[in-house]
Protein backbone atom coordinates (compact mmCIF):
# COMPACT_ATOMS: atom_id res chain seq x y z
CA UNK A 1 0.00 0.00 0.00
CA UNK A 2 1.35 3.71 -0.53
CA UNK A 3 0.08 6.58 -1.22
CA UNK A 4 0.78 9.13 -3.94
CA UNK A 5 3.33 12.11 -2.95
CA UNK A 6 1.36 14.52 -4.97
CA UNK A 7 -2.20 13.86 -3.82
CA UNK A 8 -2.28 12.44 -0.40
CA UNK A 9 -6.11 11.25 -1.37
CA UNK A 10 -4.64 9.06 -3.76
CA UNK A 11 -3.90 5.52 -2.38
CA UNK A 12 -2.78 2.42 -3.79
CA UNK A 13 -3.53 -1.42 -2.29
CA UNK A 14 -2.46 -4.57 -3.62
CA UNK A 15 -5.14 -7.18 -2.52
CA UNK A 16 -3.80 -11.14 -3.09
CA UNK A 17 -5.18 -14.46 -1.97
CA UNK A 18 -4.90 -17.73 -3.11
CA UNK A 19 -8.37 -18.03 -4.01
CA UNK A 20 -8.78 -15.16 -6.29
CA UNK A 21 -5.87 -14.00 -7.42
CA UNK A 22 -4.68 -10.60 -8.00
CA UNK A 23 -7.03 -7.69 -7.18
CA UNK A 24 -5.76 -3.85 -7.49
CA UNK A 25 -7.19 -1.43 -4.95
CA UNK A 26 -7.46 2.21 -5.58
CA UNK A 27 -8.45 5.23 -3.44
CA UNK A 28 -9.25 8.92 -4.25
CA UNK A 29 -10.42 9.88 -0.73
CA UNK A 30 -7.71 9.15 1.26
CA UNK A 31 -8.76 5.79 2.41
CA UNK A 32 -12.36 6.36 3.10
CA UNK A 33 -13.51 4.17 0.51
CA UNK A 34 -11.70 1.66 -2.14
CA UNK A 35 -12.68 0.79 -5.92
CA UNK A 36 -10.96 -1.67 -8.36
CA UNK A 37 -9.81 1.42 -10.92
CA UNK A 38 -11.45 0.62 -13.83
CA UNK A 39 -14.40 -0.18 -12.44
CA UNK A 40 -17.17 3.38 -11.31
CA UNK A 41 -15.87 4.35 -7.13
CA UNK A 42 -18.69 3.49 -5.35
CA UNK A 43 -21.60 3.32 -7.87
CA UNK A 44 -23.29 -0.11 -8.64
CA UNK A 45 -21.26 -1.99 -11.18
CA UNK A 46 -24.41 -3.90 -12.66
CA UNK A 47 -25.45 -1.64 -15.77
CA UNK A 48 -25.12 -3.92 -18.71
CA UNK A 49 -24.36 -0.80 -20.73
CA UNK A 50 -21.30 0.67 -20.92
CA UNK A 51 -19.42 -0.51 -17.85
CA UNK A 52 -16.01 -0.12 -18.45
CA UNK A 53 -13.56 -2.90 -18.34
CA UNK A 54 -12.45 -3.99 -14.66
CA UNK A 55 -8.75 -5.17 -15.95
CA UNK A 56 -6.69 -3.53 -13.11
CA UNK A 57 -5.84 -7.10 -11.74
CA UNK A 58 -4.39 -7.75 -15.43
CA UNK A 59 -0.50 -8.26 -15.77
CA UNK A 60 0.96 -9.95 -18.95
CA UNK A 61 4.50 -10.23 -19.60
CA UNK A 62 5.63 -7.69 -22.72
CA UNK A 63 6.90 -10.69 -24.74
CA UNK A 64 6.15 -9.17 -27.99
CA UNK A 65 8.73 -8.37 -30.79
CA UNK A 66 8.40 -4.68 -31.03
CA UNK A 67 8.31 -3.73 -27.20
CA UNK A 68 9.10 -7.02 -25.47
CA UNK A 69 11.30 -9.41 -24.33
CA UNK A 70 11.06 -13.31 -25.29
CA UNK A 71 9.72 -15.33 -22.20
CA UNK A 72 12.83 -17.06 -20.83
CA UNK A 73 12.88 -19.40 -18.00
CA UNK A 74 14.04 -18.71 -14.67
CA UNK A 75 15.49 -20.67 -11.87
CA UNK A 76 13.84 -22.72 -9.47
CA UNK A 77 14.82 -23.77 -6.00
CA UNK A 78 16.45 -26.89 -7.02
CA UNK A 79 18.16 -25.88 -10.15
CA UNK A 80 15.60 -26.72 -12.61
CA UNK A 81 13.77 -24.21 -14.91
CA UNK A 82 10.94 -22.76 -14.50
CA UNK A 83 8.60 -20.42 -17.17
CA UNK A 84 7.43 -17.03 -15.58
CA UNK A 85 4.23 -16.67 -14.38
CA UNK A 86 2.46 -14.03 -12.66
CA UNK A 87 1.65 -14.40 -9.26
CA UNK A 88 1.10 -11.56 -7.10
CA UNK A 89 2.25 -7.73 -6.53
CA UNK A 90 4.53 -7.19 -3.90
CA UNK A 91 4.78 -3.92 -3.94
CA UNK A 92 3.13 -0.79 -5.33
CA UNK A 93 5.69 2.73 -5.61
CA UNK A 94 3.14 5.76 -6.97
CA UNK A 95 5.19 8.31 -9.34
CA UNK A 96 6.79 11.11 -7.47
CA UNK A 97 5.01 13.66 -9.72
CA UNK A 98 1.81 12.43 -11.54
CA UNK A 99 -0.90 10.79 -8.97
CA UNK A 100 -2.09 8.55 -12.14
CA UNK A 101 1.55 6.60 -12.60
CA UNK A 102 2.26 3.72 -10.63
CA UNK A 103 4.71 1.49 -10.80
CA UNK A 104 4.41 -2.20 -9.50
CA UNK A 105 6.99 -4.68 -8.76
CA UNK A 106 5.52 -8.51 -9.36
CA UNK A 107 6.07 -12.06 -8.41
CA UNK A 108 7.82 -13.77 -10.51
CA UNK A 109 10.13 -11.01 -10.82
CA UNK A 110 9.34 -8.01 -13.36
CA UNK A 111 8.38 -4.37 -13.12
CA UNK A 112 5.28 -2.97 -14.34
CA UNK A 113 3.57 1.11 -15.26
CA UNK A 114 0.16 2.06 -15.27
CA UNK A 115 -0.10 5.56 -16.42
CA UNK A 116 -3.79 5.89 -15.43
CA UNK A 117 -4.63 4.86 -12.47
CA UNK A 118 -4.30 1.88 -12.05
CA UNK A 119 -6.76 1.10 -14.71
CA UNK A 120 -4.23 -0.97 -16.81
CA UNK A 121 -0.36 -2.49 -16.49
CA UNK A 122 2.75 -2.66 -18.95
CA UNK A 123 5.77 -4.25 -18.12
CA UNK A 124 8.81 -2.76 -18.27
CA UNK A 125 10.00 -5.71 -19.91
CA UNK A 126 14.01 -4.60 -19.94
CA UNK A 127 14.34 -5.59 -16.76
CA UNK A 128 13.38 -8.99 -17.33
CA UNK A 129 15.17 -9.18 -20.77
CA UNK A 130 18.30 -7.38 -19.87
CA UNK A 131 20.86 -10.79 -20.16
CA UNK A 132 20.67 -12.14 -16.20
CA UNK A 133 16.94 -13.15 -15.90
CA UNK A 134 17.37 -16.88 -16.59
CA UNK A 135 19.51 -16.26 -13.67
CA UNK A 136 17.74 -15.62 -11.38
CA UNK A 137 16.01 -17.44 -9.09
CA UNK A 138 13.13 -16.96 -6.04
CA UNK A 139 13.98 -16.19 -2.58
CA UNK A 140 12.06 -18.16 0.70
CA UNK A 141 9.19 -15.80 -0.34
CA UNK A 142 8.73 -16.27 -3.90
CA UNK A 143 10.81 -14.31 -6.93
CA UNK A 144 9.39 -11.10 -6.19
CA UNK A 145 10.51 -7.62 -6.96
CA UNK A 146 10.04 -6.04 -3.63
CA UNK A 147 11.55 -2.50 -3.96
CA UNK A 148 11.41 0.20 -6.16
CA UNK A 149 13.18 3.30 -5.62
CA UNK A 150 12.33 6.39 -7.80
CA UNK A 151 14.48 9.47 -7.45
CA UNK A 152 13.31 12.79 -7.35
CA UNK A 153 16.63 14.45 -8.43
CA UNK A 154 16.61 12.27 -11.97
CA UNK A 155 13.54 11.09 -13.27
CA UNK A 156 15.01 8.39 -15.42
CA UNK A 157 16.76 6.87 -12.53
CA UNK A 158 14.88 3.85 -10.98
CA UNK A 159 16.85 1.31 -8.43
CA UNK A 160 14.66 -1.92 -7.94
CA UNK A 161 15.36 -5.03 -5.53
CA UNK A 162 14.73 -8.85 -6.02
CA UNK A 163 14.74 -11.41 -3.85
CA UNK A 164 17.02 -13.72 -5.04
CA UNK A 165 18.61 -11.91 -7.65
CA UNK A 166 19.39 -8.87 -6.19
CA UNK A 167 19.69 -4.94 -6.88
CA UNK A 168 19.29 -3.04 -10.30
CA UNK A 169 19.53 0.48 -11.72
CA UNK A 170 18.39 1.97 -14.77
CA UNK A 171 19.67 5.40 -15.56
CA UNK A 172 17.14 5.65 -18.85
CA UNK A 173 13.24 5.51 -17.59
CA UNK A 174 13.36 1.48 -17.59
CA UNK A 175 14.80 1.02 -21.31
CA UNK A 176 18.36 -0.43 -20.14
CA UNK A 177 19.25 -2.18 -16.61
CA UNK A 178 22.09 -3.32 -15.00
CA UNK A 179 22.81 -5.33 -11.92
CA UNK A 180 24.23 -3.11 -9.29
CA UNK A 181 25.60 -5.90 -6.68
CA UNK A 182 29.35 -5.55 -6.41
CA UNK A 183 30.73 -5.85 -3.23
CA UNK A 184 27.67 -7.99 -2.09
CA UNK A 185 28.78 -11.06 -0.03
CA UNK A 186 26.82 -13.93 0.49
CA UNK A 187 27.81 -17.00 1.26
CA UNK A 188 24.32 -19.39 0.74
CA UNK A 189 24.98 -19.26 -2.70
CA UNK A 190 28.12 -20.97 -5.10
CA UNK A 191 29.63 -18.29 -5.84
CA UNK A 192 29.13 -15.70 -2.94
CA UNK A 193 30.08 -12.31 -5.21
CA UNK A 194 28.40 -13.40 -7.92
CA UNK A 195 26.72 -10.61 -10.22
CA UNK A 196 23.20 -12.10 -9.33
CA UNK A 197 22.01 -14.25 -7.21
CA UNK A 198 21.18 -12.17 -3.71
CA UNK A 199 18.82 -11.93 -1.41
CA UNK A 200 18.83 -8.33 -0.84
CA UNK A 201 15.63 -7.57 1.09
CA UNK A 202 15.20 -3.95 0.98
CA UNK A 203 16.74 -0.90 -0.14
CA UNK A 204 16.76 2.76 1.54
CA UNK A 205 17.73 6.18 0.00
CA UNK A 206 17.41 9.71 1.26
CA UNK A 207 15.54 11.81 -1.34
CA UNK A 208 18.20 14.20 -0.84
CA UNK A 209 20.85 12.12 -2.38
CA UNK A 210 20.87 10.25 -5.64
CA UNK A 211 23.69 7.99 -4.92
CA UNK A 212 23.28 7.18 -1.21
CA UNK A 213 21.80 3.77 -0.86
CA UNK A 214 21.32 1.44 2.48
CA UNK A 215 20.51 -2.11 2.24
CA UNK A 216 19.53 -4.48 4.43
CA UNK A 217 20.69 -8.01 2.60
CA UNK A 218 19.56 -11.43 3.72
CA UNK A 219 22.33 -11.42 6.00
CA UNK A 220 24.65 -8.16 6.17
CA UNK A 221 23.91 -4.28 6.26
CA UNK A 222 25.44 -2.14 3.11
CA UNK A 223 26.07 1.15 2.12
CA UNK A 224 26.28 2.59 -1.17
CA UNK A 225 28.05 5.75 -2.07
CA UNK A 226 27.70 5.71 -5.75
CA UNK A 227 24.29 4.69 -6.85
CA UNK A 228 24.81 0.67 -6.48
CA UNK A 229 28.06 0.81 -8.40
CA UNK A 230 30.11 -0.25 -5.25
CA UNK A 231 28.29 -1.54 -1.58
CA UNK A 232 30.67 -2.03 1.23
CA UNK A 233 29.34 -3.58 4.79
CA UNK A 234 28.13 -1.19 7.54
CA UNK A 235 26.92 -3.93 9.68
CA UNK A 236 29.44 -2.76 12.98
CA UNK A 237 28.50 -3.67 16.25
CA UNK A 238 24.82 -4.98 15.50
CA UNK A 239 23.58 -7.91 17.41
CA UNK A 240 22.42 -9.55 14.11
CA UNK A 241 22.38 -8.19 10.76
CA UNK A 242 19.91 -10.45 9.10
CA UNK A 243 16.93 -8.28 8.83
CA UNK A 244 13.85 -6.90 6.76
CA UNK A 245 13.29 -2.96 7.02
CA UNK A 246 15.43 -0.41 6.51
CA UNK A 247 14.95 3.08 6.14
CA UNK A 248 16.97 6.45 6.57
CA UNK A 249 16.01 9.81 8.79
CA UNK A 250 13.70 12.34 6.59
CA UNK A 251 16.20 15.42 7.37
CA UNK A 252 19.41 13.70 8.44
CA UNK A 253 21.05 11.35 5.51
CA UNK A 254 23.38 9.59 7.42
CA UNK A 255 21.01 8.48 9.86
CA UNK A 256 19.81 4.85 9.51
CA UNK A 257 17.43 2.66 11.12
CA UNK A 258 17.29 -1.47 10.91
CA UNK A 259 15.39 -3.67 12.86
CA UNK A 260 17.91 -6.87 13.54
CA UNK A 261 16.03 -10.20 13.29
CA UNK A 262 18.02 -13.10 14.94
CA UNK A 263 18.48 -15.57 11.89
CA UNK A 264 16.86 -16.44 8.83
CA UNK A 265 15.61 -19.65 10.80
CA UNK A 266 14.54 -17.73 13.71
CA UNK A 267 12.52 -14.43 12.13
CA UNK A 268 12.10 -12.58 15.67
CA UNK A 269 14.47 -10.16 17.63
CA UNK A 270 17.76 -11.75 19.63
CA UNK A 271 16.84 -12.56 23.40
CA UNK A 272 13.16 -11.39 22.42
CA UNK A 273 14.08 -7.71 22.73
CA UNK A 274 12.34 -5.70 20.41
CA UNK A 275 15.09 -3.55 19.56
CA UNK A 276 15.51 -0.69 16.25
CA UNK A 277 18.93 0.20 15.71
CA UNK A 278 19.78 3.98 14.86
CA UNK A 279 23.28 4.42 13.08
CA UNK A 280 24.06 8.55 13.45
CA UNK A 281 27.09 7.71 11.29
CA UNK A 282 26.06 6.06 8.30
CA UNK A 283 26.37 3.10 10.05
CA UNK A 284 29.31 1.01 11.63
CA UNK A 285 27.97 2.26 15.03
CA UNK A 286 24.55 1.41 16.50
CA UNK A 287 22.65 2.26 19.03
CA UNK A 288 19.55 0.47 20.23
CA UNK A 289 16.75 2.10 20.74
CA UNK A 290 14.14 0.36 23.04
CA UNK A 291 12.32 2.74 25.11
CA UNK A 292 8.31 1.98 24.84
CA UNK A 293 9.35 -1.05 22.94
CA UNK A 294 8.72 -4.74 24.66
CA UNK A 295 11.97 -6.15 26.37
CA UNK A 296 11.30 -9.25 27.05
CA UNK A 297 9.47 -12.59 25.53
CA UNK A 298 9.03 -10.52 22.02
CA UNK A 299 9.02 -12.89 18.97
CA UNK A 300 7.67 -10.55 16.07
CA UNK A 301 9.66 -10.14 13.02
CA UNK A 302 8.85 -6.75 11.17
CA UNK A 303 8.77 -6.82 7.29
CA UNK A 304 10.54 -5.32 4.72
CA UNK A 305 7.85 -3.20 3.60
CA UNK A 306 6.71 -2.26 7.02
CA UNK A 307 8.60 0.69 8.52
CA UNK A 308 7.73 4.50 7.10
CA UNK A 309 9.52 7.82 7.52
CA UNK A 310 7.48 11.17 8.53
CA UNK A 311 8.62 14.61 6.77
CA UNK A 312 7.67 16.66 10.09
CA UNK A 313 10.83 18.13 11.80
CA UNK A 314 11.27 15.67 14.48
CA UNK A 315 10.98 12.96 12.46
CA UNK A 316 8.31 10.37 13.16
CA UNK A 317 9.31 6.96 12.69
CA UNK A 318 6.98 4.09 12.44
CA UNK A 319 6.80 0.21 11.99
CA UNK A 320 4.73 -3.04 12.07
CA UNK A 321 5.03 -6.51 13.30
CA UNK A 322 3.74 -9.65 11.78
CA UNK A 323 2.17 -9.75 15.75
CA UNK A 324 -0.26 -7.41 14.52
CA UNK A 325 1.44 -4.36 16.56
CA UNK A 326 2.26 -0.96 15.10
CA UNK A 327 4.48 1.26 16.81
CA UNK A 328 5.32 5.13 16.16
CA UNK A 329 8.06 7.13 17.11
CA UNK A 330 7.89 11.16 17.11
CA UNK A 331 11.42 11.80 18.00
CA UNK A 332 13.46 10.21 15.78
CA UNK A 333 13.40 6.50 17.44
CA UNK A 334 14.20 7.76 20.54
CA UNK A 335 11.18 6.90 22.60
CA UNK A 336 8.24 4.52 21.17
CA UNK A 337 4.79 4.09 21.98
CA UNK A 338 1.80 1.42 20.27
CA UNK A 339 -0.42 3.10 17.85
CA UNK A 340 -2.27 -0.15 16.99
CA UNK A 341 -2.17 -3.38 18.34
CA UNK A 342 -4.09 -7.17 17.46
CA UNK A 343 -3.99 -6.54 13.80
CA UNK A 344 -3.53 -9.10 11.46
CA UNK A 345 0.37 -9.57 10.59
CA UNK A 346 1.52 -6.13 9.03
CA UNK A 347 2.83 -6.03 5.91
CA UNK A 348 2.83 -2.92 4.89
CA UNK A 349 3.25 0.74 7.12
CA UNK A 350 2.96 4.22 5.19
CA UNK A 351 2.73 7.80 6.40
CA UNK A 352 1.87 10.75 5.03
CA UNK A 353 2.49 14.30 6.45
CA UNK A 354 -0.51 16.49 5.97
CA UNK A 355 -0.57 20.06 6.22
CA UNK B 1 -31.92 -17.20 -17.03
CA UNK B 2 -29.00 -19.08 -15.32
CA UNK B 3 -28.57 -18.06 -11.51
CA UNK B 4 -25.09 -17.94 -10.36
CA UNK B 5 -24.14 -17.75 -6.67
CA UNK B 6 -20.61 -16.66 -5.97
CA UNK B 7 -18.25 -16.62 -2.82
CA UNK B 8 -19.22 -13.73 -0.52
CA UNK B 9 -15.25 -11.78 -1.73
CA UNK B 10 -16.55 -11.98 -5.44
CA UNK B 11 -20.35 -10.28 -5.04
CA UNK B 12 -18.41 -7.85 -3.01
CA UNK B 13 -15.89 -7.38 -5.87
CA UNK B 14 -18.99 -7.14 -8.40
CA UNK B 15 -21.13 -5.12 -5.86
CA UNK B 16 -23.82 -7.67 -6.05
CA UNK B 17 -25.93 -9.07 -3.09
CA UNK B 18 -27.55 -12.21 -3.61
CA UNK B 19 -27.39 -14.42 -6.85
CA UNK B 20 -25.91 -13.53 -9.92
CA UNK B 21 -28.57 -14.01 -12.74
CA UNK B 22 -27.63 -14.31 -16.35
CA UNK B 23 -28.69 -14.86 -19.88
CA UNK B 24 -26.87 -17.21 -21.89
CA UNK B 25 -27.79 -17.76 -25.71
CA UNK B 26 -26.75 -21.42 -27.16
CA UNK B 27 -25.49 -24.21 -25.38
CA UNK B 28 -25.01 -23.55 -21.42
CA UNK B 29 -21.17 -24.87 -20.16
CA UNK B 30 -18.89 -23.77 -17.70
CA UNK B 31 -17.47 -22.06 -20.24
CA UNK B 32 -19.91 -19.75 -21.76
CA UNK B 33 -21.73 -19.12 -17.91
CA UNK B 34 -17.90 -18.14 -16.83
CA UNK B 35 -17.56 -15.82 -20.21
CA UNK B 36 -21.48 -14.56 -19.32
CA UNK B 37 -20.27 -13.63 -15.79
CA UNK B 38 -16.84 -11.72 -16.95
CA UNK B 39 -19.00 -9.69 -19.94
CA UNK B 40 -21.52 -8.57 -17.12
CA UNK B 41 -18.90 -7.95 -13.94
CA UNK B 42 -15.42 -7.25 -15.88
CA UNK B 43 -13.95 -6.99 -12.55
CA UNK B 44 -14.21 -10.57 -12.02
CA UNK B 45 -11.82 -11.18 -14.69
CA UNK B 46 -8.73 -12.71 -13.36
CA UNK B 47 -10.47 -13.72 -10.03
CA UNK B 48 -12.05 -17.37 -10.94
CA UNK B 49 -9.60 -18.09 -14.56
CA UNK B 50 -6.36 -16.67 -14.97
CA UNK B 51 -5.83 -14.12 -17.11
CA UNK B 52 -3.56 -15.03 -19.64
CA UNK B 53 -3.90 -19.19 -19.79
CA UNK B 54 -7.37 -19.22 -18.93
CA UNK B 55 -7.03 -22.04 -16.42
CA UNK B 56 -9.41 -21.97 -12.85
CA UNK B 57 -7.69 -20.95 -9.94
CA UNK B 58 -6.65 -23.82 -7.78
CA UNK B 59 -8.84 -23.21 -4.97
CA UNK B 60 -12.49 -22.44 -6.68
CA UNK B 61 -14.65 -25.33 -7.54
CA UNK B 62 -17.43 -25.89 -9.48
CA UNK B 63 -20.53 -27.65 -8.53
CA UNK B 64 -23.98 -28.39 -9.99
CA UNK B 65 -27.10 -30.37 -9.19
CA UNK B 66 -24.80 -31.24 -5.89
CA UNK B 67 -22.29 -32.29 -8.22
CA UNK B 68 -19.04 -31.72 -8.88
CA UNK B 69 -17.93 -30.53 -12.05
CA UNK B 70 -15.18 -28.95 -11.53
CA UNK B 71 -13.08 -31.77 -13.49
CA UNK B 72 -15.34 -32.27 -16.57
CA UNK B 73 -14.94 -30.37 -19.82
CA UNK B 74 -15.57 -26.61 -19.35
CA UNK B 75 -17.64 -27.16 -22.90
CA UNK B 76 -19.80 -29.96 -21.90
CA UNK B 77 -23.41 -29.33 -21.28
CA UNK B 78 -24.63 -28.58 -17.97
CA UNK B 79 -27.80 -30.58 -16.20
CA UNK B 80 -30.86 -29.36 -17.81
CA UNK B 81 -31.96 -27.96 -14.38
CA UNK B 82 -28.91 -25.27 -14.17
CA UNK B 83 -30.40 -24.59 -18.24
CA UNK B 84 -33.68 -23.68 -17.00
CA UNK B 85 -32.48 -21.72 -13.64
CA UNK B 86 -34.33 -24.16 -11.55
CA UNK B 87 -30.67 -24.93 -9.76
CA UNK B 88 -28.02 -22.59 -9.33
CA UNK B 89 -24.61 -22.97 -10.43
CA UNK B 90 -22.43 -22.59 -7.89
CA UNK B 91 -18.65 -21.01 -7.53
CA UNK B 92 -16.91 -22.31 -4.73
CA UNK B 93 -14.14 -20.96 -2.87
CA UNK B 94 -12.21 -24.15 -1.05
CA UNK B 95 -12.18 -24.43 2.74
CA UNK B 96 -8.70 -23.48 3.10
CA UNK B 97 -6.18 -21.79 5.59
CA UNK B 98 -6.63 -24.21 9.03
Amino acid sequence: MKGSAVDPNRIYASQTSGWFGQIIQRSDDGGETWFQPGTPAGEATTSEDGMPKGESNKFVYDSSEETGKPLTTHQFYDGTLKPWVFKRVWHLEPSLDNPDVVYAGIEDAALFRSADGGQTWQELPALRGHGTGPQWQPGAGGLCLHTIILDPDNPQRIFVAISAAGAFRTDDGGATWKPINKGLHSLYIPDPTAEVGHCVHHIAKHPSNSNILFMQKHWDVLRSDDAGDNWHEISGNLPTDFGFAIDVHAHEPETVYVVPIKSDSEHYPPEGKLRVYRSRSGGNEWEPLTKGLPQENCYVNVLRDAMAIDSLDSCGVYFGTTGGQVYGSSDSGDTWAPIVRDLPPVLSVEVQTLS
Amino acid sequence: MIVVVLPAHLRTLAGVTGDVNLEIEGAVTRRSILDALEARYPMLRGTIRDHVAGERRPMLRFFACSEDVTHDSPDAPLPEAIASGAEPFYIIGAIAGG
